[in-house]
């Protein structure tokens, strides 16, 4: 089955006419993703890429049967973008955009708290199930169907993990970016829960990045909960404490978040870590098989 | 985004923090004025520098007349302060802020966070005032209390009166506890606050409470709806490299190795610094292109990697979702023409358009060392290195 997003999805894009949105949305089409429409406040009734526009959501989720959203919009207006997606029934939310203000994802996040959605991002390249359905800005190319989990909070280094396995014949059931904000949509758990549930996903690869707690909490968790195996790796080793790495969550704070604490405690709790990022690929490769 | 001290008072006062009678100045004379007006027997001369630590550093002074708080500004201003943060350089102190100052019978610590737990605002209060908060928690974890906010219904009476007792207040404090908490929390969010510190909230004279030391710093995202905050930004706190990194859609922090990194992506710019290091080298800096990376972008991130002397070698690994490895490869043969790069260039493209980049690089007839993925590229910086006898 894959996990969030399969080939079943039924997809709109919110945002739909921007270039960007435009760019990506042909992109996944072309790689089967099954997009049924999109929503661009008052260009209601328009056709863009041969598929129906709409002003609203709840409008779209009406005609179209959509079940899954790809949010475009520009980071000052993606907060109101996901309320008005979960309002209209959407079950799993794809947030692009990079710089959303950390208090309106607060907010964001309390008015999820009572419905039953998944929110993957923001920040985040998204999310694909590779040649069933993409979501997201990832280049489609290096993806490939197989049996292997990612969940990563980086884009670009869930990029090298996935060639590095590529390169080696390990498809990917589903890879997910869960994005480098501090407080985000998805943590690793809820990824690392679908993934155990999942009957076509065998072992799973976590990539995290210094700063918080979840990556820890997450091996936590598998060590209770997980059957399948975990090749787990930190980005940061080389960070120094107190500097924003360039993503808003990548912020050593103390001493218990820095790489090589958390992936200490992660081997502590039984993750196959690895320490050269050059090495996901090999590590798994000998882990998994 | 930080700001000063002097700042962060003036806009707390806004919301109702007590905070002690104090105004900033920009030298001796405008101090003296400062003092002479604010009236009373004894001030406090505190440098205004965005670092911590400052009393540590000696830049917080008690003057008991007119002429010592002349004596103190002129010692501080166009000083060089090193505090515990700032670095052995330290940093140049440009004002001071004088205030009026108070007996203090006791000092407790209260700040807001955006927690990465709850993933809420939270309260962190403790009865511990005036020290290091990291280091009660961690030594004295339950002499912390904390209160996650829901922000549905915000920071409410009763969360400030159970905060309020559990670090030990009583009586009338209760309430000015309450008073105190819920203005600060409420600037925090009209502000787009990340943290607030009011460290040491103090206990002052007849009882009172007043927010002795105040720190604030803001979400950079949420500017473009905070014109006030904006305005006070103060690019001197600033590393100018980063500042002008920012200017052009880069992101870069300066580190103390030899090897000039340009990546794409903040994960896999830490992960490239790892894979040197694990090599046993020694990254320069963190520089992320971010994504659509114009030819001019790279030019720019070359210049500003190469403006550090320590730059042996650059390591350049992009792995192009959004980006484009024909753009990557444009910036790269325009920054070797246009620019003296004296140094060796290690290159990693994948991605999209890959073929087209790397057919570039090689019809350039210049000097590329292509890697083809990142374990060999850590290699050859190293084995580069080596030969150079770096």
């Amino acid at each position: 089955m894959s996990v969030f997003v399969h080939k079943h999805s039924r997809v709109i894009i919110q945002g739909f006419t921007g270039q960007h949105a435009t760019f990506h949305a042909e992109e996944s089409m072309a790689n089967g993703t099954n997009v049924v429409g999109g929503v661009t406040p008052g260009k209601g009734g328009q056709i863009h890429l041969e598929r129906p526009v709409f002003d609203t959501v709840s409008q779209a989720v009406e005609e179209t049967g959509a079940d899954v959203s790809g949010i475009f919009v520009p980071p000052p207006f993606a907060a109101d973008a996901i309320m008005e997606a979960l309002e209209a029934g959407i079950g799993v939310v794809v947030v692009i955009a990079d710089g959303i203000p950390v208090q309106d994802m607060v907010r964001v996040k309390r008015y999820a708290s009572d419905r039953n959605a998944i929110i993957i991002g923001p920040n985040t390249p998204g999310i694909i199930t590779p040649a069933a359905c993409k979501v997201g800005i990832m280049p489609s190319h290096i993806y490939q169907p197989g049996r292997i989990g990612v969940v990563s909070r980086s884009g670009t280094l869930n990029y090298e993990a996935v060639q590095q396995m590529s390169a080696l014949g390990m498809g990917q059931s589903t890879s997910v970016g869960i994005g480098g904000d501090p407080v985000n949509g998805t943590d690793f758990v809820t990824v690392l829960r679908a993934f155990e549930e999942d009957p076509e996903t065998d072992a799973v690869i976590m990539i995290g990045e210094i700063g918080g707690p979840q990556e820890v909490d997450a091996a936590r968790w598998a060590r209770e909960n997980m059957s399948k195996p975990v090749v787990g790796f930190v980005a940061g080793i080389s960070a120094p404490p107190g500097r924003r790495m360039g993503h808003a969550g990548a912020i050593i704070s103390g001493e218990s978040d820095t790489a090589n604490a958390k992936m200490d405690l992660m081997e502590e709790l039984g993750v196959h870590v690895v320490r050269n990022p050059a090495l996901i690929g090999e590590t798994a490769h000998r882990v998994f098989s | 985004m930080n700001i000063h001290e002097y700042q962060t008072k003036e806009l707390l006062r806004g919301y109702g923090v007590p905070v002690p009678n104090g105004r900033v100045a920009h030298n001796v004379d405008n101090a003296a004025t400062v003092a002479e007006e604010l009236g009373g027997e004894r001030w406090v001369v505190k440098a205004q520098i965005h670092a911590g630590g400052r009393g540590k550093g000696g830049g917080v002074k008690v003057a008991s007349s007119l002429d010592e708080v002349r004596q103190i500004t002129d010692q501080l201003i166009g000083s060089n302060l090193v505090t515990p943060q700032t670095g052995a350089d330290g940093r140049l102190v440009q004002r001071v802020l004088v205030e009026q100052a108070c007996d203090i019978n006791k000092e407790y610590y209260l700040g807001l966070v955006i927690d990465r737990g709850s993933q809420r605002i939270t309260v962190i209060a403790s009865a511990s005032g005036g020290m290091d908060i990291e280091e009660v928690a961690k030594t004295t974890p339950e002499k912390v209390v904390r209160e996650p906010v829901d922000p549905g219904v915000g920071l409410r009476e009763f969360q400030c009166r159970k905060i309020a007792a559990n670090i030990g207040l009583k009586g009338k404090q209760i309430h000015a506890a309450t008073k105190l908490m819920r203005a600060l929390y409420r600037c925090f969010r009209d502000q787009d606050a990340l943290m607030a510190e009011i460290n040491p909230l103090a206990e002052v004279n007849g009882g009172q409470l007043m927010a002795l030391d105040a720190k604030m710093s803001f979400d950079g995202n949420a500017l473009y709806r905070l014109p006030a905050i904006t305005e006070l930004r103060d690019f001197d706190e600033e590393d100018p490299k980063e500042v002008e990194a920012t200017g052009h859609g880069l992101n870069y922090i300066a580190l103390d190795g030899n090897v000039g990194c340009i990546v794409n992506g903040a994960g896999l710019a830490m992960a490239t610094m790892d894979a040197i290091s694990f090599h046993q080298g020694k990254p320069a800096n963190f520089l992320d292109v971010g994504g659509g990376a114009s030819p001019e972008k790279v030019g720019n991130a070359f210049r500003i990697v190469l403006a550090d002397p320590n730059v042996k070698i650059i390591l350049v690994n992009i792995f192009a979702g959004i980006n484009r490895c024909d753009w990557i490869a444009e910036g790269l043969i325009k920054a070797m023409q246009d620019q003296q790069i004296g140094v060796p260039i290690v290159v990693r493209l994948a991605g999209t358009n890959v073929e087209k980049g790397a057919q570039m690089l090689a019809a350039s007839g210049l000097d590329f060392i292509m890697a083809d993925n990142l374990d060999d590229a850590a290699t050859k910086v190293m084995a580069t290195l080596g030969e150079q006898g770096a």
